[in-house]
């Protein structure tokens, strides 16, 4: 073999371990996958079909039910004041009180049960998603800000083996179209990072508002896979995992996507 | 409970009986065919069938056949949206001979584990959490991937 093909081989075995499998450096936000007039489109208010589920969440936050003693705007505020943007944008998190990795939507439906006094909503329902579209809204703009050590190291490795897992007759895991070949086009659509800084989004497809534990659900049944349902501990993970890889991008929810 | 339980013994027996023999020769279950890889190539059809090559390009393209355009670049003008996941496949008949390309279709990770693409032919019992509807079968039949072999060997 001669001396160049020697060269050849090592840079080969070199770019294996010295190149990340990304394309560029940090997380990327599905909005930079976006054409410019749907871009436009998410950053009007007005035009912004998702701001009817903010519009929808902000009633249920501030509905006193027949012969209840509290909503929502009680403790946090008329239109969420009091809510702090910060904290919105740390979840998923840890509470050892409400049983560990705790997402909005469950730590909406504790509120709910608890200080509401109402029957708990099924993860995933409508009214559960509005709500948490008008919190997370509150939050727009704030980068996302998931804890990864402690408690939640070990929980973010498991998150991380569920993305890594092939799932289905197609046998794809997340990990192959959002990491390993983020931006090539798929047919005629451009595969993106996969980010969750955007839920609960809008779909221009389905004419939804759409949560991320759902829009994951979508992923299962597209490479036919049997789906695990919202609020299980395998989407709870993955909502963790997803988002972590996130931390830094702006919360952009109601985000308009295809 | 007695009866039951026996009951499960003969099943379990039955079932062991049963599984040695269906991992010989084709076809066997649902008319799945056992192959064999060698050389990072499947020499023999599938089912010992004969592709046509026609069908294979109408395959390649139907978002319910092969669906091959979803993620590789074809010679097929009147479409208009072809992936970039995959490589192009312009030329592939000219790089591959018809068992490299049958391996690469019937199970893809046994060349490359970490790829995307599917395995459109392996084993379908080796799925994980597949749903109720494709569950124990194979995304193309024997005769579709034989047709797709056909048109692509033909791609130089």
């Amino acid at each position: 073999m001669s001396r160049r093909r020697y060269g050849l081989l090592f840079a080969l075995i070199m770019a294996m371990f010295v190149s990340p499998p990304i394309v560029g450096a940090g997380p990327v936000s599905g909005y930079a996958f976006l054409d410019e007039s749907t871009q436009a489109m998410q950053d009007d208010e007005f035009e912004n079909p998702g701001m009817m589920t903010v519009e929808r969440g902000a009633e249920l936050f501030h509905e006193l039910r027949e012969a209840e003693e509290y909503r929502c705007a009680d403790c946090h505020g008329e239109d969420g004041a009091k809510l702090d943007p910060e904290a919105i944008a740390r979840y998923p998190v840890f509470d050892p009180n409400l049983g560990g990795l705790v997402t909005l939507q469950k730590r909406l439906n504790y509120c709910w049960e608890i200080h509401l006094d109402r029957f708990p909503l099924m993860p995933g329902d409508r009214e559960l998603t509005a709500l948490e579209t008008f919190v997370r809204h509150r939050a727009r703009g704030v980068p996302v800000n998931i804890r990864t050590d402690g408690e939640m190291a070990p929980l973010l490795t498991e998150g991380e083996v569920l993305y890594n897992t092939r799932f289905g007759q197609l046998g794809m895991s997340c990990r192959h179209c959002h990491l390993q070949h983020q931006g090539q086009m798929l047919r005629g659509q451009r595969l993106s990072q996969g980010q969750s800084n955007g839920f609960p989004e809008y779909r221009l497809g389905s004419g939804r508002i759409t949560s991320l534990q759902q829009r994951i659900g979508e992923c299962f049944v597209s490479f036919r896979a049997e789906p695990f349902e919202p609020g299980s501990r395998e989407l709870d993970l993955l909502e963790l995992y997803v988002g972590s890889r996130g931390n830094g991008l702006p919360i952009e929810t109601p985000a308009v996507r295809f | 409970m007695l009866g039951r339980s026996l009951k499960r013994a003969v099943m379990a027996i039955g079932v062991m009986v049963v599984l040695p023999s269906a991992s010989a020769g084709p076809p066997v279950g649902d008319g799945f065919c056992t192959w064999e890889a060698t050389g990072f190539a499947i020499e023999q059809p599938l089912c010992g069938l004969q592709g046509d090559p026609e069908r294979g390009r109408a395959l390649a393209a139907d978002q319910n056949g092969g669906n091959c355009l979803a993620c590789h670049r074809l010679p097929i003008p009147e479409e208009s949206f072809h992936g970039t996941v995959g490589p192009p496949l312009d030329g592939v008949g000219a790089r591959y001979t018809a068992g490299q390309i049958r391996l690469r279709i019937v199970d893809e990770q046994q060349v490359n584990p970490f790829s995307i693409m599917p395995g459109f032919y392996r084993d379908p019992m080796l799925g994980n959490r597949v749903a109720d509807d494709y569950w124990g079968k194979t995304m193309l039949d024997a005769q579709q991937v034989e047709d797709l072999v056909a048109y692509l060997v033909n791609l130089k």
